[in-house]
């Protein structure tokens, strides 16, 4: 039962090693611009803030909800509820990887209700993430409406999803991987861009079900694909299959 | 079979593990012995170089399962499967059905055996009525039917009213017999169903406490000494057991004891499986209890090896533990059993294991034509054993109509090559005949 | 991990996955909507040989909550009460497509067999007198939950330590946890080898309670007296029965917990099993969230 924590070997969780061939596409500043930029463009939206909600999608979602309701409240000088909203359980991959730990859900009093929840996440890919975050919510209450906000949007969409607040548009290829470091959680702010790491398989190698879930696999890896990230790879995190 | 009446000449055997000798078996004995003897016309060569040649093995506790359970085994395949072990001969427990506690049923096995022809098989008879513990049954007229039955036992339960065994110990002597106990306190072992200690506190089964096995052994051992007469107990599973055993000898009690090879080798940590092929009566015991087993043996404490046979159909087995049956099939691997845990460890001589497991066992049944040792003019009762043939134990194809074997899967170091019944092969070249 | 037949096999890391998965899980039972769709299209069969209305209802609650398709499968009425040997009734399970196997059975290691004869993922929910993993797991929950911590509290285990599934399986649970357990019951009724077991062991029920931060009291059959395990059931109570005046001895913030059927004046007074720190009902909705916990984490992942 070795589930992957988000803190250690989620595809958007650990502490990113610097990569071979790393750079960087965005640093502290730049993305401390753009969080500035997208609580600007919150408020035009919606006029003020009124009933906004600021849903952070675990790991990385979740710090830049908070930093966002702190620009949002420094420019407004009002208080917006921020929360977090795992979709682990609305996954539509939880069959073919090992079992995942839980993020955490935490919903701000008062509900969601009318209220317009702006979900936020660090990676927009394939946009699996973010339908899954939907069901989600329609099971926790009715929302007025719902935006999206994204600290990276690096294309390839799977599903008719689009982002309403984007950081950076990034265009990548498939075979890079997109990283997010938040002083949060990882100790420096910076969006690396990295090619794929080298992989023994050619092909979206994911073993039948009979694979024992509790020995992960060094090898069950990837040709990296949006809706497949890598199930069993120990090592630290890159965000390219989180959306 | 094959041709019976012809002599056969066993080239190069050593006898009791000794140095390597001819040996001629001819006419239902053993004709001559030595090197280089000449083969007589007619005589089928046997080439056992390398081979032990021991007396026809005598287990003094086999289940044969006929009448009643021809579904687990039979009396021919029962001694066929002995043959395949190296016996010669066989006594055939009582616990049938019905209970082989009549002149009726023990000659009805007696026969069975004979017109099976793999070896002498010698029926036990039951110490009371349906082995209900409360009259004696019929032992007189049983030891004088054409069985000849000198060894009775309820094996499978235990004669636990001291006044009857007493009273059985008496009758007995009329004729010579022994009562084999089957030492179980009955009501220290209600419901249980493994050894009582650590594994089945942690497991969650209902123990079976050692003190059960050696609070019985102890009375009857006293019992025996106070009318003078002769104890056998069978299947001695615990340390306190060769201990008490050990003690009664000494202040003279007459008493005879068996281990079988199961616990000489395996322990109660197999149960961790829960896996019913180690469910057994006596139960599995510990390292502890194996190692006391062992040196008892050795010493002379613990007179033979007896298998304790005891067929089960696969669905006895292939259920939760607290229903499957007790017992494990033994024939056709005790000696590897025990050479693997006496010989090889050194505790044993292959001259001892004749004793342990033909001489001794001959004298307690009262075998008279085997266990006679390979002397020019002894019944040719003969099995040639290689020590050197490593075994992987497959229940499946075992000759037992059952596969009921604890040593699934175990290599065991040798196998029986051949064996001779009264100068006729009933296995050669590892094949039944 | 594929099954869940015994809290010893649980390393603290998964022990405590576990748990903060059913802290996350419990949420669910607030929402206006009190399912998730994760095991959607996933089958879960309810193997019960024995009566047990609340397990059974806790894991069949705990299933749909999780969009499983549930199958009760009891002992009456259907095949097995004509004598079908649990082999053929796993291999009738196997054949149904079971992904998960939730037994229960009267025969200790029925789970373990269980296991080698199904492909699916067995869940232990009782097994004889050898565990019951997930009531274990409960257990540890509410104590956490409760008492916010499980590493270093002192839990008293009270009653009949010999024949209780409950007490093995908290035993491994909790000492793998941190915590110190002490078992309390008459020599009878505790297991020859218990000493050998990673607990302390007292026969006086008065000197345990004031340094207990957990008293978990367990149900004890009145049979148990016709058996001789104790001279009578007037006795059993004032050796070792949780009444008001021993409530009082303990700690203030210690609690006490019973893992039900309560016998109600034999081990607990019904002024005791009805206080506020007594934590009975707390754990039966404990068990949901738990057992949403263990099926999502054995049934969910490839």
């Amino acid at each position: 039962m070795h589930a992957r924590k988000p803190a250690d070997g989620d595809a958007d969780g650990g502490v990113p090693r610097a990569r071979e061939g790393a750079r960087a596409v965005l640093d502290g500043n730049e993305i401390n611009r753009a969080l500035t930029r997208i609580a600007h463009e919150v408020l035009e939206r919606t006029k003020g803030g009124e009933d906004v909600t600021l849903l952070g999608i675990p790991s990385r979602g979740v710090p830049l909800a908070r930093r966002l309701a702190r620009r949002i409240e420094r420019v407004e000088e009002m208080s917006v509820p921020v929360g977090s909203l795992d979709i682990t359980m609305y996954r539509d991959d939880l069959r073919s990887s090992p079992v995942r730990a839980l993020g955490r859900t935490e919903i701000p009093t008062g509900g969601l209700d009318d209220r317009v929840v702006v979900l936020i996440d660090d990676v927009l890919f394939s946009g699996r993430t973010v339908r899954a975050a939907l069901d989600a919510l329609g099971d926790l209450g009715r929302p007025r409406a719902v935006q999206l906000a994204v600290l990276v949007d690096r294309g390839h969409r799977e599903l008719p999803i689009r982002a309403d607040y984007v950081g950076k548009n990034l265009p990548t290829s498939l075979r890079e991987n997109v990283t997010v470091c938040l002083e949060e959680t990882d100790g420096e702010d910076a969006v690396l861009l990295s090619p794929s790491r080298p992989s023994p398989s050619t092909t979206l190698n994911r073993r039948p079900s009979a694979e024992d879930p509790s020995s992960p696999s060094p090898s069950t890896t990837l040709n990296r694909r949006p809706s497949a990230e890598d199930p069993s790879s120990p090592s630290p995190s890159t965000t390219e299959g989180n959306d | 079979m094959s041709d019976t009446n012809a002599p056969h000449l066993i080239r190069g055997a050593r006898p009791m593990g000794g140095d390597p000798v001819d040996l001629l078996l001819a006419d239902g004995v053993i004709a001559g012995t030595g090197r280089g003897l000449d083969a007589p016309e007619g005589a089928r060569v046997v080439d056992a170089t390398g081979l032990i040649a021991l007396p026809g093995l005598v287990d003094l506790h086999t289940h044969l399962r006929e009448p009643g359970r021809e579904d687990a085994e039979t009396v021919a395949s029962g001694s066929r499967s002995a043959a395949m072990g190296g016996y010669t001969a066989v006594h055939a427990m009582a616990n049938t059905d019905p209970v082989a506690d009549t002149a009726g049923v023990v000659e009805q096995v007696w026969r069975l055996g004979r017109e099976a022809g793999y070896c002498d098989v010698r029926p036990v008879g039951a110490v009371t009525v349906g082995l209900g513990g409360r009259r004696l049954a019929e032992i007189g007229a049983m030891a004088e039917s054409a069985a000849g039955v000198r060894v009775f036992s309820d094996d499978g339960v235990c004669v636990s009213d001291a006044l009857l065994m007493r009273r059985a110990l008496e009758y007995v002597k009329a004729f010579d017999g022994v009562v084999a106990q089957h030492a179980q306190e009955p009501r220290l072992t209600e419901g249980a169903q493994m050894n009582e200690g650590c594994v089945s506190d942690r497991l969650g089964l209902p123990g079976w406490p050692a003190v059960a096995e050696e609070a019985i052994i102890a009375r009857d051992c006293l019992l025996a000494q106070h009318v003078g007469s002769r104890l056998h107990v069978c299947h001695v599973s615990t340390k306190g057991s060769v201990d008490i055993i050990r003690w009664a000898k000494a202040r003279g009690c007459d008493v005879t004891a068996e281990v079988t090879p199961h616990h000489l080798l395996l322990t109660d940590e197999l149960v961790e499986s829960y896996d019913p092929i180690y469910k057994v009566n006596p139960p599995l015991r510990t390292a502890e209890d194996v190692r006391a087993l062992r040196e008892g043996l050795a010493d002379g404490t613990i007179d033979i090896v007896a298998t304790d046979h005891a067929p089960h159909p696969a669905e006895a087995k292939e259920t939760e533990w607290s229903t499957a049956a007790m017992g494990m099939v033994g024939l056709e691997t005790a000696l590897a059993v025990v050479q693997h845990t006496m010989v090889d460890t050194g505790l044993l001589t292959w001259e001892d294991v004749a004793d342990r497991m033909s001489s001794a066992p001959a004298r307690i049944g009262r075998v008279h034509d085997h266990g006679r040792g390979l002397g020019v003019g002894e019944p040719a009762n003969v099995v040639l054993y290689d020590p050197a043939a490593p075994l992987e134990v497959d229940g499946a194809s075992m000759v037992t109509k059952s596969s009921n074997t604890p040593f699934q899967g175990m290599t065991l170091p040798g196998r029986v090559r051949a064996t001779f019944l009264r100068g006729a092969p009933t296995v050669l070249e590892g094949k039944i005949q | 991990m594929r099954h869940l037949l015994s809290t010893g096999d649980l390393s603290r890391d998964e022990a405590t996955l576990i748990l903060d998965t059913a802290t996350e899980l419990a949420q669910v039972g607030d929402r206006s909507v009190k399912k998730l769709p994760t095991l959607r299209g996933r089958t879960v069969v309810n193997l019960f040989y024995e009566d047990s209305t609340r397990t059974r209802t806790s894991f069949e609650l705990a299933a749909k909550r999780l969009s499983a398709d549930v199958i009760n499968f009891s002992a009456k009425g259907s095949s097995v009460s004509k004598g079908e040997s649990l082999k053929d009734t796993a291999l009738t399970l196997q054949a149904m497509g079971a992904d998960g196997v939730v037994i229960r059975h009267s025969a200790s290691g029925a789970a373990h067999r269980l296991a080698n004869w199904v492909d699916g993922s067995v869940l232990n929910a009782g097994d004889g007198t050898h565990e019951h993993p997930t009531q274990a797991l409960l257990d540890a929950f509410t104590m956490r939950s409760r008492l916010g911590r499980l590493e270093g509290l002192r839990v008293a285990v009270v009653g009949d330590i010999l024949h209780s599934r409950v007490a093995r399986s908290n035993v491994l649970l909790l000492t793998t946890l941190g915590a110190h357990v002490t078992l309390v019951a008459p020599p009878t009724l505790l297991p020859v080898s218990v000493h050998t077991w990673p607990c302390e062991v007292s026969y006086d029920l008065d000197t345990v309670l004031p340094k207990a931060d957990v008293v978990m009291m367990l149900r004890v059959q009145a049979e148990r007296m016709h058996e001789s395990f104790f001279p009578s059931t007037r006795e059993y109570s004032r050796n070792y029965g949780l009444d008001a005046e021993r409530l009082a001895r303990m700690p203030e913030d210690a609690i006490v917990m019973h893992p039900g059927p309560m016998v109600r004046g034999m081990e607990i007074s019904a002024e005791v099993a009805d206080s506020p720190r007594c934590t009975v009902t707390e754990q039966v909705a404990n068990g949901v969230s738990l057992r949403m916990a263990v099926l999502y984490l054995l049934l969910s992942g490839s």
